[in-house]
């Protein structure tokens, strides 16, 4: 499932990675019982990028990131930071900065002495200290505030603190621990942009950690989707929206129809699966899968994908018939549940572009189509890419 | 000691104008502070009474000569140093060991923990004259020669749980990940508890140091059982009770009351700046 990446060679400082992990496993002892909690991950992260980790609580992305910070050790294999092995450095000694989740500011210093904290560590010169953190300040759009306290600030405002904390140091790569998550919904909208903003400013690789999938499709150039300790896929938002690897990646990224049935025959690369008369649903077959007539598979559909219709559509596409059984007016778009014989409670989406009305009432009989290259198999039979 | 708050509670309704319903409540505030200061000012008062007998306990006049004369008595000037050094000392000691075991309770978790604790918390809670006995008799058995040494141990031993305590409960507050910010930003361990983690547990280790300090420098039952020869202030002053106590006592008591009174009030003035500043 995870996708294989082609490690530039070590030592070539021009393409070297930012970040590499090589088989890294990490166990914890807990209540005498050894809980694997990352379970063999690779990955190259690229100067420059910005990248997710992805994936529900418990999945090890925290754990992952915290084994490059220096605050936890792998139990096996390796970490490099641009090509240099850090597996044992402390976390002091570590080219990288983390901004934590609760910010972790030092509530008694200044916004000055915040940031210009790991500057003075190093030794830096006095009058280049202040000019720095004044620079990044002003980056973070916090100039004036110098001479604040962080308990003094809103949460939006220790937020952009803890960014310039970490950033004034120009470290390697920037760690961010769910750094949204304790703001209101507006402001982390704000902040997405904020931050996309600032990364593309000073250019430092980000490595984002979050389970809001959201914000991983807003802001990461690439997002490696995590579940219980392994990597379940690697791509680009797109990528990962519009072809799902597997079925928790369809069900955790957006909503997903999941469907089943099964395949009548296998013709030009498409698979058809059969049910009743006029319904049938065409699924491409990608390089290297292979299905036969008879076999049972598993497909998912976007909602946004799929059009409804009172009266049988035209056209060689998946179409399906079923009943409506759910309507949930949003504003921009109406929601509809329709039970059909490919899965219960299929999910549509229809854009309310021009309709001042619903197409379809709860109970109504109608049909679903969409275009064939909108589904992907899923599942045991896999859709490697 | 432990009374030295009292003075700057008194000041504060000063002269405002309280409805009549709250009549009960101001005459039971006035009732407790009385009840709390009333000994506190009869020792100040005897400390200028002009008496001629050798027990001060009649007013026979308002005089100085008590302050002009304080270091007259050898003894008992040789026991307030005593009391006063070993108080310093066990309170240096107590605070350092004291933070240690603390930190350690708030902040890590560890095989014994819970025994830590519960020793701590024995350590608090048992009666001074058990834990005076057993002292004596564990110097006796050890062979240990009594005397200002075994004092300042007993006084270290005793206190070290209060110092514990008040900075466990701090740490336990302490987000740990701005310790790994710190960390993070390049400090290591040491200057990451000088800069960072000190810092913000400094008011549980002073109140934990001024706690220390109390309860060294007016033990009697402890320091009355390890102490062999060597006489401090509580000792001296009890044994003069037979004798006579001289209003020099008073004035040492006064004095030793205004420092309490002062450093408790810088205390809550410095935190109170602290918790402008956020």
């Amino acid at each position: 499932m995870t996708e294989t990446q082609d490690a530039p060679a070590r030592g070539d400082s021009a393409t070297l990675p930012a970040i590499e992990l090589a088989g890294v496993v990490k166990d914890y002892q807990s209540h005498g019982e050894t809980v694997r909690a990352v379970k063999g991950l690779d990955l190259t992260i690229g100067e420059g990028e910005f990248f997710s980790l992805l994936g529900p609580s418990g999945c090890g992305k925290t754990t992952t990131m915290r084994m490059i910070a220096g605050f936890e050790e792998p139990t096996e294999g390796e970490v490099f930071l641009h090509g240099q092995k850090v597996t044992g450095v402390p976390a002091h000694r570590r080219d990288v900065n983390m901004v934590f989740q609760s910010y972790a500011l030092f509530p008694h210093m200044s916004v000055f002495e915040n940031v210009a904290f790991g500057l003075r560590r190093k030794g830096v010169e006095r009058s280049e200290i202040t000019r720095r953190v004044g620079e990044m300040l002003e980056i973070v759009d916090l100039a004036g505030r110098e001479k604040r306290r962080p308990g003094q600030m809103s949460g939006g405002q220790q937020q952009r603190v803890a960014l310039a904390r970490a950033l004034v140091n120009r470290p390697r790569a920037l760690l961010l621990d769910e750094p949204l998550g304790a703001l209101d919904l507006k402001l982390r909208q704000q902040m997405q942009v904020e931050l996309k903003r600032i990364q593309r400013e000073v250019g430092v690789t980000f490595v984002y950690v979050t389970h809001d999938q959201g914000e991983a499709l807003t802001m990461s150039d690439r997002i490696a989707v995590m579940n219980d300790g392994s990597l379940e896929q690697l791509g680009t938002p797109r990528d990962i929206y519009e072809h799902p690897a597997s079925k928790f990646v369809a069900g955790f990224i957006g909503t997903s129809n999941l469907l089943s049935g099964e395949v009548a025959e296998v013709a030009d690369g498409r698979a058809v699966l059969a049910y009743g008369p006029g319904e049938r649903i065409v699924v491409p077959l990608r390089e290297g899968t292979a299905v036969s007539g008879g076999q049972h598979v598993e497909l998912t559909v976007r909602p946004e994908k799929i059009e409804l219709h009172t009266e049988p559509p035209a056209g060689d596409g998946s179409m399906i018939r079923g009943t409506v059984s759910e309507v949930v007016y949003l504003g921009t778009s109406t929601n509809y549940q329709v039970v059909t014989s490919a899965g219960a409670d299929v999910v549509v989406f229809t854009q309310n572009v021009n309709s001042a009305e619903d197409i379809a009432a709860r109970g109504d009989s109608v049909w679903l189509s969409w275009d064939p290259r909108h589904s992907y198999l899923i599942g045991q039979i896999g859709a490697t890419p | 000691m432990t009374t030295t708050t009292a003075p700057a509670a008194a000041k504060a309704p000063a002269r405002r104008r309280v409805p009549r319903k709250g009549l009960g409540l101001r005459i039971y505030t006035w009732a407790v502070i009385a009840w709390l200061v009333l000994p506190i000012a009869v020792m100040i008062l005897f400390g200028f009474n002009d008496t001629s007998s050798k027990f001060n306990f009649e007013w026979e006049g308002f005089t100085l000569k008590w302050y002009a004369q304080l270091f007259d008595r050898e003894d008992l000037t040789t026991a307030l140093i005593n009391s006063i050094t070993i108080a310093l000392a066990s309170t240096v000691i107590t605070t350092v060991l004291g933070t240690l075991v603390g930190l350690a309770l708030g902040r890590y978790s560890f095989r014994g923990k819970g025994v830590s604790n519960l020793v701590l918390f024995a350590a608090i809670s048992s009666p001074e004259l058990v834990m005076g006995a057993s002292l004596l008799s564990m110097f006796v058995t050890l062979n240990t020669p009594r005397g200002y040494a075994t004092i300042l141990v007993s006084h270290v031993m005793f206190s070290i749980a209060f110092v514990a305590m008040t900075v466990r409960a701090r740490a336990v507050g302490l987000d740990p990940s701005i310790e790994e910010a710190a960390r993070d930003l390049g400090a290591g361990p040491w200057t990451t508890f000088r800069l960072v983690t000190l810092p913000l547990i400094m008011p549980g280790v002073i109140s934990g140091a001024l706690l220390a300090f109390a309860l060294s420098i007016d033990d009697f039952i402890i320091t009355n059982f390890t102490s062999g020869s060597t006489v401090t202030f509580p000792l001296w002053v009890w044994g003069s009770t037979r004798t006579g106590t001289p209003p020099q006592v008073n004035v040492m008591g006064t004095l030793l009351f205004a420092a309490g009174v002062l450093i408790a009030v810088l205390n809550m003035v410095a935190s109170r700046r602290r918790a402008r500043r956020g």
